[in-house]
């Protein structure tokens, strides 16, 4: 498989196409269907939230976007590209130079410094900003040397947006970004999230159980017990600091 | 620039310190073992080699009764020979002052000018003897350092049966006596047997053998065939009362430097080998579980899009580092205890110095081996981690099938209390793990068995076969063969109690194709002091007819009780006979032949003669009869059996046992790495859960329970298969370590169970003491803040 290598298709273009995906785990004796046939697209450059309660699958299928994890039958396209049936090695490629990731709790590495973590994702990049460009997009700029256990959550997790978006994604996929964060700091990374949207004309798909989040999207994909349960378009986008949770 | 990841990886490193110094420690201490005794060998080796070729080491020698010196121009002419040196050799008592026991002495002569052509001596100090001076005599070092004499001393001697004192001018070595050993005994004495040289005229006439020579080295040409120069020096000497030529082979102090060197070797091999093995095995248990619990990181940076050979090689690197940090310490320690041990060696193998030697290849293999078996170790955990999808990794393990442990189900769980049900679940959960875990600790307290099973087997060895079946307390020898009346005249002596005569005849023994050299000992009918033992360790009455071999003897040369046996007496009349072998005995010290007095003296066409007698005695008399026994003339020797244990420990014994010793460190140094990395990566597995538990309300103390009770149960599983491990492979040491010298039986005292039960639970004990500070320490708030 060969990924396309633009950064960016113009907007309207499908990214991703997911066509029936189910997906069954294995939880020691225990099988979870956690997706039941999931079909659904995604546009380049448009803020997508998916909208669920714990359980409704909403990860499952960001992990499966992401090329973490694997559908048990159905198909993923990225930008035309099968995503199913794709090999360690691609998926490799796949996320090394397309996706980006912002995780609830923001899997820092924990022995190395805001600047760093950020470096380690630049080092393997095709043509990434600077650690420090990306950090100070989030409003990091001055705790670069700073060690994960010296910083807030919130901050934290604007290291893991600027981790994410410093090899200038295609595809930025956030699971539950604000989940461990009060709402004053949930607003602060949510800004982060919409600027780089709009300046990088990144995708970006947030999966919360946090209604308040959806006033800000594009588009929201509301899911419940591994089924897509409405799709709704936004006209009017709220600023995040309109909302409030 | 360093990579982020670099960075991670020296901090990781930095992290988990305590954790990487045991891993290195434990490889370093396997390492170390292995270069220690392989370069002390090969130093050995290389400095005997080294030796030999310098001072000039002949090919054959040959002992004689008298021949004139005219008949070394048809040995020069023999075919194949290079070089021939006729001497003089003579045995002599000598006295020296302060000293009771007696003391024997080889005198070798030396051209009345310049240096042999072969086998020349390494002037250690003074000077060589020189021509005119009668009284000069050049001293072995071994004798001088044992009564401490210096050129100036001066020695008694008796020279057949003329007394004289001879003046010590230098202090030598010689390629011929790098192990001074008398002969017909298996242990050196370097207090009560000495070599001497001499100048050649004064000694012919003190040997009264004016014009002649008794002993002859030779030196081959190049490709020249030693069997063929054998058989024509034996045909030149033959009416001249020849001995036998021999090789160097035969040579005595060759043959028991190769025989020691052999034991030395197979020791070298085995020991590091089963270490290295051990420590790496133990390297890629750690190696495995440590990556294990980076699942979480490993997952984040595949999240990335790092690929999974990216993941292994920062992987590899991490554990490459602390593993050659391990390497270098475990060389430099290996070389400095190698040349420790080579100096040690040193006072027992006479060399004039020390070529110290370190073969790259050895130090090659042993990189090899740990950094293949971490490199393994943390590839296989890698990939066995990339498998995973990075979204499932990420997670928490799936909890594991859940039930009841075994005790539980047999109805015991009303009495368990809920922490030690935790305990047993989490062991009965993931058996595999457990099961590696005992299997670690078992290899390492089996190491420290091996470390001590030596010197049981040795104590065992003795016991049997100087305490057990012989009794006698002094061993008299005669200068020459003597009738059984010098027996009786020795049993009237003051304070002695009973004795018993023997014979000895030096013999070659063959059986189809397979020969050996060693000698024939014939004991009275109803021999209660040199007792002979079956394989059972009971004492076994000799058989009227045929002869008695040692099992190690018989095994050597393939031969069973019943086929008959080739027996070239080399003494006297040097009779040849076919001679059935009765039975064998078990000897762990030396080997020999023994057949009924009255047969031996038949088999020598002689009347009852005898070479010695063995004798009880009171303690009180013992000085008073060896003072005696010291101004006989005919008396050639005579030896303590309790010295001779002394001596044994004191000489043979101590390398093999500092060697041993420094293994046992070794092995201390790997159980307690095992572990404590045990522990530490115990404790990283679980300090969540563990945590949880904190917030909860348990106490310190009982989140410990929980966590060293687990270390606490699997220590105790581990030490009864640790011992069990430790006694199989003292016994496959033990298979290999056969050599003429001594056969160590395989004998492990409960002690030095106990001993290893001790240092695996000592090293559990001070792990837990270090983790318990840790458990202190454990952040609740991050585990609440965390996910899950």
């Amino acid at each position: 498989m060969r990924m396309p290598t633009l950064p960016n298709t113009p907007a309207g273009e499908v990214v991703f196409s997911v066509r029936g995906v189910t997906k069954v785990y294995r939880m020691g004796e225990v099988e979870v269907q956690a997706l039941r046939g999931i079909t659904l697209d995604l546009y380049s450059g448009e803020f997508v939230v998916i909208l669920g309660p714990s359980g409704s699958g909403k990860s499952t299928l960001l992990n499966i976007l992401g090329g973490l994890d694997r559908a048990t039958a159905g198909t993923v396209r990225y930008r035309g590209a099968d995503l199913t049936h794709a090999g360690d090695r691609q998926l490799t490629e796949y996320r090394r130079y397309h996706a980006g990731f912002v995780f609830q709790f923001y899997n820092l590495i924990p022995s190395l410094t805001a600047r760093e973590n950020v470096a380690a994702v630049t080092e393997i990049a095709r043509s990434p900003m600077k650690p420090e460009e990306a950090l100070s997009m989030v409003g990091l700029g001055e705790r670069l040397d700073h060690f994960p256990s010296q910083l807030s959550g919130g901050e934290q997790q604007r290291v893991a947006i600027a981790r994410a978006i410093a090899k200038r994604p295609a595809v930025l996929l956030c699971d539950e970004p604000t989940g461990a964060l009060d709402s004053a700091t949930g607003i602060v990374v949510l800004e982060a999230l919409a600027g780089v949207n709009r300046g990088l004309k990144t995708t970006t798909a947030v999966i919360t159980h946090n209604a308040g989040i959806a006033m800000m999207a594009d588009r929201v994909v509301r899911m419940s017990d591994g089924h897509i349960t409405g799709v709704e378009q936004n006209p009017y986008p709220r600023q995040p600091r309109e909302l409030t949770w | 620039m360093i990579r982020a990841l670099d960075r991670k990886l020296l901090r990781d490193l930095w992290g988990m310190k305590g954790q990487a110094v045991a891993i290195a420690l434990v490889i370093g201490a396997g390492v170390a073992t292995f270069i220690m005794a392989r370069s002390t060998l090969d130093s050995l080796m290389l400095t005997q080699q080294g030796f030999y070729r310098r001072y000039r080491f002949a090919d054959v020698f040959a002992s004689l009764r008298q021949a004139p010196d005219a008949v070394r121009e048809r040995l020069a002419r023999i075919e194949g020979v290079q070089d021939v040196e006729t001497r003089v050799t003579t045995a002599a008592r000598l006295d020296v002052e302060g000293f009771t026991d007696p003391v024997t002495a080889l005198i070798v002569s030396l051209p009345d000018r310049g240096q042999p052509l072969l086998n020349s001596i390494y002037l250690r100090a003074g000077r060589s003897v020189e021509p005119g001076h009668n009284d000069e005599v050049v001293v072995s070092e071994a004798f001088a350092e044992a009564h401490q004499l210096h050129p100036g001393s001066r020695l008694g001697a008796t020279i057949r049966g003329k007394q004289r004192t001879l003046r010590i001018v230098g202090v030598a070595l010689s390629p011929e006596f790098v192990y001074q050993l008398q002969p017909g005994a298996v242990i050196p004495d370097f207090r009560t047997y000495a070599i001497l040289w001499m100048a050649r005229k004064p000694l012919e006439s003190a040997a009264e053998m004016e014009g002649g020579f008794n002993d002859v080295a030779i030196r081959l040409q190049a490709g020249a065939s030693v069997e063929d120069v054998i058989s024509r020096v034996d045909q030149v000497l033959a009416r001249y009362g020849g001995l036998g030529a021999i090789s160097r082979k035969d040579q005595l102090s060759n043959r028991y430097l190769s025989e020691e060197f052999k034991q030395l070797r197979q020791m070298a091999t085995m020991l590091p080998v089963i270490f290295l093995g051990i420590a790496a095995f133990l390297l890629n248990v750690v190696v495995t579980r440590m990556i294990t619990a980076q699942r979480e990181q490993l997952a984040i940076l595949k999240a990335f899009g790092y690929s999974t050979a990216d993941v292994a090689l920062h992987y590899i690197k991490l554990v490459v580092l602390v593993v050659l940090a391990g390497v270098a310490v475990g060389v430099g320690a290996g070389i400095w205890l190698a040349k420790g041990m080579v100096v040690m060696y040193m006072q027992f193998y006479r060399f004039p110095e020390i070529l110290y030697v370190l073969r790259p290849p050895v130090v090659v293999t042993a990189t090899l081996v740990s950094v293949g078996a971490a490199v393994t170790g943390t590839l296989y955990s890698v990939l066995k981690a990339a498998r995973i999808p990075p979204a499932e990794a990420m997670q928490p393990a799936a909890p594991a099938g859940h039930g009841p442990a075994l005790v539980e189900r047999m109805g015991l769980a009303r009495w368990l209390s809920q922490p030690t049900k935790m305990i047993l679940r989490n062991i009965s959960r993931r058996p595999a793990k457990a099961l590696l875990t005992v299997v670690g600790i078992a290899f390492a307290c089996g190491i420290v068995v091996i470390g001590g099973f030596y010197r049981n087997s040795l104590d065992y060895m003795v016991a049997v076969q100087f305490r057990y079946a012989q009794q006698q307390d002094i061993t008299v020898t005669f200068v020459e063969p003597a009738s059984e009346r010098a027996m009786y005249s020795l049993g009237q002596m003051p304070g002695v109690k009973l004795v018993e005569p023997f014979r000895v005849a030096p013999a070659e023994f063959q059986f189809e194709q397979r020969m050996h050299r060693t000698s024939i000992r014939g004991i009275p009918e109803g021999n209660s002091l040199f007792r002979l033992l079956n394989t059972k360790l009971q004492p076994v009455d000799l058989p009227p007819e045929g002869i008695v071999l040692t099992d190690f003897l018989a095994n050597q040369l393939k031969i069973h009780p019943g086929q008959m046996l080739t027996v070239r007496v080399l003494e006297g009349r040097r009779p040849v006979r076919q001679i059935p072998v009765a039975a064998v005995v078990r000897e762990f010290v030396g080997i020999s032949g023994y057949m009924r007095l009255p047969a031996l003296n038949r088999l020598m066409r002689e009347g009852p003669a005898i070479s010695g007698v063995y004798m009880t005695t009171g303690a009180a008399e013992r000085p008073a009869i060896l003072r005696k026994l010291k101004n006989m003339p005919r008396v050639a020797g005579a030896t303590l059996r309790e010295s001779a244990v002394t001596n044994f420990y004191r000489t043979m014994a101590r390398q093999m046992l500092i060697f041993v010793s420094i293994n046992t460190i070794m092995a201390m140094t790997i159980a307690f790495g095992v572990v404590y990395n045990s522990v530490r990566i115990a404790l990283s597995e679980r300090s969540r859960e563990l945590a949880s538990l904190r917030v909860l309300g348990f106490t310190v103390g009982e989140i410990a329970y929980i966590l060293l009770g687990e270390l606490a149960l699997l220590t105790i599983a581990a030490l009864p298969l640790g011992c069990y491990i430790g006694w199989g492979l003292s016994a496959f040491i033990v298979r290999n370590l056969q050599t003429e010298l001594f056969r160590v039986p395989p004998v492990i005292f409960p002690s030095t169970y106990s001993f290893a039960a001790t240092v695996v639970v000592s090293a559990a004990l001070i792990s837990s003491a270090m983790v318990s500070r840790k458990l202190a320490l454990l952040d609740l708030v991050a585990v609440l803040k965390a996910r899950e």
